[in-house]
């Protein structure tokens, strides 16, 4: 009669592996040890996790949110969502003006908007937490008003017959009915303008993310308030069917270090996505994305880089009324209505020599006399005589490349998705790509939306996909 | 959206306390009264078991679908009789009347029963709708749009409409000249915003809006943004704070 000494599992050579492990265990409980069964670690992530998201903000949480809602078995994927600011004090998400809007000139840039402001739309069904009270999004539906002078006349009517035919409800309108619809708009140097009449406008990104938290945490997400620090990864070499050599790289580790402390914790995980938003290309780095000859798909570095814009509150008692859209001018100075009581948001995108140095987020009046202000007189006249109450900046996710995001997982390191690099407009496509990408992690392909245009290859091949506008 | 600096200040007292309670932040708004204890009861039990709360998840969900079953599209009666008789059957579906140009108001009784005789009116178009207080949202509102003779729309008291249902009313500039949505408890000023697509318009009622926010002035801003329109709205003067000097 046999007698089974070990548990079934155990194959006898796994025995050896357990034994040093028993043994490192033992020397951490004994005094000078590591192990302090008394000592809080309610602080530090999971051991474990399924998928760690690196970056909290509104791209990160609603990847999370997405796969929780499409995992096929209640509690099948655990996922821990790392970041390194509870207080999201630079965060894009929360510091961006709000807007979303269909005009796009790329199909899949409609396509991403028109989901995100159906799941907006309905962000109480979406993210109905029982006993909660409902989310008020404050959407202003007032649409946005993008102009063109003679030069770009031709491009967006282009642009608005593909959104509409995606869907988008946009018109075009003649100087001529935007002075009688708007009759405190300089039309000079307009030719042309594009209106947005539904499913445009602008909205609080603080109570989206509030509300995509709350409701991913009673759907199992862990939160972990600290920094990814390093990647514990293999590597494998193997060959492509025309011979080459390529090596495949996984990520089994996730070092994350809490703050102001050395303590760090490695979480073992098997999937990993970037959405670190303006720091995404650091931690694209620390694995070991773009260590490579240069030219090589080994080589090709993740190109998003944090930029910083600037965002100015004014009020102008003999401004625009309560029908201003979110304007757009020629100049690429835009402006919208901020509550009831005379006080507009606007900025403009410095251009490429002016860019400010990211390292911190001071604001620089300067800018807005010399570079916002004049555009904005000449465009509304009203705006001649304004007063500056506050200004702040955030950080764009800038995709030095094309300016569009970039989705998917890397080609190299296998288990890296990237859900980030969109410039300026990641807040109001941020649903819908956490879905692609949740997708993509479940499924392997895209699904409901093709962001094949998006991968990560398209930088090492170089097609860019670029837009028209960007603000 | 104000500067950002106000949010420092809630996220570090949410942080304090455990990753539970971040939901109990929200609940910081509490019904009054004596249904408070048989909620504090319910939310116990969803806190404590994953049944009950799986349970009222689905009850939410049911709750949800009901509202979405109501404004369903009818697309087969729309092929068939057209568009005005398609929509006159989903106000009259819904309990609200309706008025065909030349003809008087239909209304379902009391028991949600109405005649179908309307249905000979394929090429009258209906003048006026009266929705108040049906469960109407932006998905049933597909079909008062078609109604591109629409004069008078009253959606008084209605539950489901917002501000999304109104920025969709440009569709009806050609024709309305009458609106009501007195007593919406979810339409704000940011949705009476896109009111000034229908110039048409010749009497708009804003009275009696929970959600907006300063009404008086609310008030003023859509009588400056629609100027052939007799708007009803809170008086003016509501709200406003007496200066040191007129106070008595």
């Amino acid at each position: 009669m046999k007698c089974v000494a070990f548990s079934p599992q155990l194959h006898p050579t796994d025995w050896d592996g357990k034994v040093s492990d028993i043994k490192k265990k033992i020397q951490s409980v004994l005094p000078g040890g590591a192990w302090n069964p008394l000592y809080d670690t309610s602080h530090l992530p999971p051991e474990h996790s399924d998928v760690v998201i690196v970056g909290g903000g509104v791209l990160g949480l609603s990847v999370a949110y997405w796969l929780k809602r499409l995992e096929k078995r209640r509690g099948a994927i655990q996922v821990l969502v790392v970041d390194r600011d509870y207080t999201y004090s630079q965060a894009s998400t929360v510091l961006s003006v709000g807007g979303i809007r269909q005009q796009f000139s790329l199909p899949e840039n409609i396509q991403l908007s028109l989901f995100s402001v159906d799941f907006l739309r309905n962000i109480n069904e979406y993210l109905a937490v029982v006993d909660d009270p409902p989310l008020d999004l404050q959407f202003n539906p007032l649409g946005y008003l993008l102009l063109a002078s003679e030069k770009g006349a031709a491009i967006m009517e282009n642009n608005v017959k593909v959104q509409r035919q995606e869907g988008a409800k946009v018109c075009l309108m003649s100087p001529e009915q935007l002075r009688n619809k708007f009759p405190w708009i300089n039309t000079e140097g307009v030719a042309l303008a594009s209106y947005g009449l539904e499913n445009e406008g602008w909205f609080d990104p603080w109570c989206l993310l509030q509300g995509l938290r709350r409701k991913v945490q009673s759907m199992g997400v862990r939160f972990c308030h600290g920094e990814v620090t390093r990647f514990i990864s293999s590597s494998d070499r193997m060959e492509t069917a025309s011979g080459e050599e390529v090596t495949l790289k996984r990520i089994h580790e996730v070092h994350v270090k809490m703050d102001r402390s050395l303590e760090y914790q490695p979480v073992e995980c098997a999937i990993v996505i970037n959405a670190a938003g303006a720091w995404s290309g650091q931690i694209a780095e620390l694995a070991g994305i773009g260590k490579g000859p240069p030219g090589t798909l080994q080589g090709t570095k993740l190109p998003v880089e944090p930029r910083k814009r600037y965002v100015y509150l004014w009020h102008c008692p003999q401004g625009p009324g309560l029908e201003t859209p979110f304007v757009t001018d020629t100049s690429g100075t835009y402006f919208r209505r901020e509550g009831l009581g005379n006080n507009y948001l606007g900025g403009c995108s410095p251009t490429e020599e002016e860019e400010p140095d990211p390292g911190n987020l001071e604001v620089d009046h300067d800018f807005f006399q010399d570079k916002v202000w004049p555009h904005l007189a000449q465009r509304v006249p009203a705006f001649e005589s304004l007063k500056v109450r506050s200004a702040w900046a955030g950080y764009y996710d800038y995709n030095t490349f094309d300016q569009n995001g970039v989705v998917g997982p890397h080609p190299l390191v296998v288990n890296m998705y990237f859900a980030t690099g969109f410039s300026g407009h990641g807040l109001q496509q941020a649903p819908a790509v956490g879905r692609a990408v949740a997708e993509m992690v479940l499924e392997g392909h895209f699904q409901t939306i093709n962001l094949n245009p998006f991968l990560f290859s398209r930088f090492y091949l170089g097609e860019k996909v670029e837009e028209r506008n960007i603000i | 959206m104000a500067a950002p600096r106000a949010f420092l200040h809630l996220a570090s007292s949410i942080w304090k306390w455990g990753p539970r309670d971040i939901r109990g932040l929200s609940r910081t708004v509490a019904p009054e009264g004596s249904q408070r204890k048989g909620r504090a009861l319910l939310q116990f039990l969803a806190d404590h078991f994953y049944d009950v709360e799986a349970l009222r998840e689905y009850l939410f969900r049911k709750q949800v679908l009901k509202v979405h079953q109501k404004n369903r599209s009818f697309t087969h009666i729309k092929e068939q009789y057209g568009p005005y008789i398609a929509g006159a059957y989903f106000v009259l579906k819904q309990g609200g009347a309706v008025k065909f140009q030349g003809q008087e108001w239909m209304q379902s009784n009391g028991r949600g029963r109405f005649s179908l005789d309307f249905f000979k009116f394929q090429a009258v178009p209906v003048e006026a709708v009266d929705a108040s207080g049906c469960a109407i949202n932006y998905q049933g509102l597909d079909n008062l749009l078609a109604l591109k003779e629409l004069q008078s729309l009253s959606l008084q008291r209605c539950p489901h409409v917002d501000d999304w249902c109104l920025s969709r009313l440009h569709q009806l500039a050609g024709s309305l000249q009458e609106l009501s949505l007195a007593g919406c408890p979810q339409v704000s000023e940011r949705g009476l915003a896109c009111l000034h697509h229908l110039q048409k318009l010749r009497r708009l009622d804003i009275s009696d809006l929970p959600a907006v926010s300063n009404p008086g002035l609310t008030r003023i801003l859509v009588e400056e943004m629609l100027p052939n329109c007799e708007v009803l709205g809170a008086d003016w003067a509501q709200g406003l704070k007496l200066g040191p000097e007129e106070q008595s």
